[in-house]
């Protein structure tokens, strides 16, 4: 599959196409505010959530970014935010070398096509009421590609690309399962020959069994088409097999962001440690003799996030710099491991354990 | 790649499996629960017995317009010719009462009104005036909700807020007062009050409708607007914004497919609801003017014989509880179609 990539997409074959390495995407200083208003006529705005605060990053084409965290630190809002279901509040979003942060929706249709999304929940995420052949053809509906053969035989096209049969195409959502329904979701996603994909969670809620279908589906799909991807999940394990390069979110800001490899051998920021501590082992006496590093308390609120260091009340290398002092992301160690932290771990500037332990009670 | 391919044209020749549509469903769900049926068959009945008046009123003819007064008439009552009117004269004196039900299809029925005319008749001919106007002002009332409700959850904001309060403007204003204020005032014109190219008559059955439909909008408006405002936080909708879907597509593509059931159940419900009202207003005189009937003025033109002929009154009152009781169930049956856990929580 492999040697030929994207012959049964030749339907929409279209632009000058960016090759593999290139920058695709690139976020600088994102920042996302959700206002909280109050008051019934003139609403006066309260307090804001910093759902996304300050994310910079770069995408290269044909690569598959990982963006993990826990749930509310902003990973989704991210992910709406690049696909402009979301306006951003501050901060430039370029695409293809084009700035598209303040493109209006018309402008912005052309991008659409290449930049396109697959849901976390695939019960939600496919409307009750059509068809799964109307569902895919939608894309194309919209962009007004191809004439009414043309779609469907792309339809059927797509449908046995991500392993369904074309005999389903005039099934309604509810008549599939969950994975089978997150397979059309990335039919649809695929529909119009994207460049990036963005996976927000595709398989959180899905039955762990058929995780592994539609992340190696993702997988195979990237290696034939070319795609890249940024792929959302909470947990490290599931975005550890498909992931070039990881980014860490805690709160809002991306706190390590290094290859993937990397990531797991070193970890430099003490989140990312801790993360990488609570993914299980399928090996009880490894299970046994790791440390798992259970953090405490719950992420702090967005609304007022803690000054200095977001991290640090959860943090047991936390000293005082790291309660004023806001760190920036800087490299740490090998090419392209930045981490935000004043204590980076794996790098030799640990400090003494004893201080913060005291601190955390551990 | 080419095995791709073939699969393909393989399955293609197959012929693609009928997906089992959320509306077969339902109407699959309405079909065996058999109260909801009959209630169904019941409300058909009412209205095709309504449309056939003129073929009862067929045996009137000879009285020429059966809702024209008929004081000197005759009948025939077990095979005699009688006075419709009772006791002499062509006047209505003291004492003098409308012939009875006669139980004889043609031949007053159900007796005569005060004014000499056919009971059965005008109840049929009510009928099509109640039902037309309940109806009507049903459809005109969801559609123009619906519009309002969709444009009120999907925008949100400013547009939400100044829609809801003037929604709760309509809901504050006494149904009765409304229909009296714009009675009165069409009543004192007799040519008609021009609204554009528009001559609204006093008599046309199209005031009530358009005051009832009016009255009712927010009833239905907050339901479908609730309804509106979950669908648009919902993953498929934000997934047709992302691949640049206008306004119009998400609002009539995604979103009013899921809340056209609302619409649905609540149909019926309000259909009870406005021939209700309807009959109401026109029991009040503001709603039906002469020469049309409804049967809320057959009721209002009964009252005076309440004792000695009741069924004047009665016979449209028995319409009306057939039709809302009908229509009532009917409701609720359509409503367990569409959402089978509703019921399920119920129980």
């Amino acid at each position: 599959m492999t040697d030929d990539p994207g012959t049964h997409m030749a339907v929409l074959q279209d632009g000058p196409e960016i090759a593999a390495g290139q920058v695709l995407l690139r976020a600088e200083r994102l920042k996302k505010y959700f206002p909280i208003k109050h008051g019934v006529l003139l609403q006066r705005e309260v307090a804001r959530v910093h759902a996304v605060d300050d994310v910079s990053f770069e995408l290269r084409a044909g690569e598959t970014l990982g963006l993990v965290g826990e749930s509310g630190c902003g990973k989704s809002t991210l992910a709406r935010c690049i696909s402009r279901i979301y306006e951003v509040t501050s901060g430039t979003l370029t695409f293809e070398g084009k700035d598209i942060t303040n493109y209006s929706r018309r402008k912005l249709r052309p991008v659409r096509r290449d930049l396109q999304m697959v849901f976390q929940d695939p019960y939600a995420s496919l409307n009750p009421r059509k068809r799964i052949g109307a569902i895919i053809a939608d894309p194309m509906r919209i962009h007004h590609v191809g004439d009414r053969a043309q779609i469907r035989d792309r339809v059927l096209e797509l449908l046995e690309v991500v392993g369904l049969s074309a005999e389903h195409v005039n099934r309604y959502p509810h008549e599939f399962s969950g994975g089978q329904r997150q397979r059309i979701g990335v039919a649809r996603a695929l529909a119009l020959r994207p460049k990036l994909v963005i996976a927000d969670e595709p398989v959180s809620a899905l039955d762990v069994s058929i995780r592994a279908q539609v992340i190696n589906l993702l997988d195979d799909l990237q290696d034939d088409l070319g795609l890249t991807y940024i792929f959302i999940a909470h947990d490290l394990g599931v975005v550890r097999h498909v992931s070039d390069r990881i980014a860490v979110m805690y709160l809002g800001k991306i706190v390590e962001i290094s290859p993937a490899e990397e990531l797991y051998e070193r970890p430099v920021h003490p989140y990312t440690e801790a993360l990488l501590s609570a993914v299980p082992v399928p090996d009880p006496d490894l299970s046994a003799a790791r440390q798992q590093i259970v953090l405490e308390g719950d992420v702090p609120s967005p609304i007022s996030p803690p000054s200095g260091c977001r991290f640090h009340p959860r943090c047991r290398y936390a000293t005082d710099i790291c309660k004023t002092e806001e760190p920036q992301l800087t490299l740490r160690g090998s090419v392209g491991h930045l981490a935000a932290c004043h204590h980076p771990l794996s790098v030799g500037a640990r400090p003494p354990e004893s201080a913060a332990a005291a601190v955390t009670g551990q | 790649m080419a095995a791709i391919a073939e699969q393909v044209s393989t399955t293609e020749l197959r012929p693609a499996a009928a997906g089992r549509n959320p509306w077969a469903l339902a109407w699959r769900r309405l079909r065996s629960n058999r109260i909801a049926l009959a209630a169904l068959g019941l409300f058909i009945l009412i209205v095709v017995v309504c449309l056939a008046a003129p073929l009862y009123a067929h045996d009137l003819a000879h009285i020429g317009n059966p809702l024209s007064p008929n004081l000197n008439g005759t009948t025939v009552a077990n095979g005699k010719v009688v006075p419709i009117m009772q006791e002499g004269g062509g006047i209505l004196h003291l004492g003098e009462t409308p012939i009875g039900p006669t139980w004889s299809l043609g031949h007053y029925f159900l007796g005569a009104d005060g004014l000499g005319r056919d009971v059965a008749s005008l109840v049929l001919y009510g009928g099509r005036a109640s039902l037309q106007i309940g109806l009507a002002s049903a459809v005109i009332c969801c559609v123009v909700a619906t519009v309002f409700a969709l444009i009120a959850g999907f925008f949100g904001g400013l547009t939400d807020t100044i829609l809801s309060r003037i929604m709760d403007i309509v809901w504050s204003f006494p149904v009765i007062l409304l229909a009296i204020c714009i009675a009165t005032v069409l009543l004192t014109q007799p040519n008609g009050v021009k609204v554009g190219f528009l001559t609204i008559y006093a008599t046309s059955l199209w005031v009530p409708t358009f005051i009832i439909a009016l009255i009712y909008v927010p009833y239905v408006y907050r339901p479908v607007r609730g309804q509106v405002l979950s669908v648009v936080q919902k993953e498929f909708v934000e997934a047709s914004i992302a691949q640049g879907a206008s306004n119009f597509r998400l609002i009539f593509s995604e979103i009013l497919p899921n809340v056209i059931s609302t619409v649905i159940v609540l149909l019926p419900l309000i259909t009870a609801t406005n021939i209700l009202t309807e009959s109401a207003l026109s029991y009040l005189s503001v709603g039906v003017q002469p020469p049309n009937v409804s049967w809320g003025t057959i009721i209002a033109d009964g009252q005076d014989l309440l004792y000695t002929r009741p069924w004047v009154s009665l016979a449209p009152g028995i319409m009306i509880v057939l039709t809302v009781l009908a229509l009532n169930v009917l409701g609720d049956g359509v409503r367990d179609a569409l959402d089978p856990r509703a019921k399920l929580r119920v129980k």
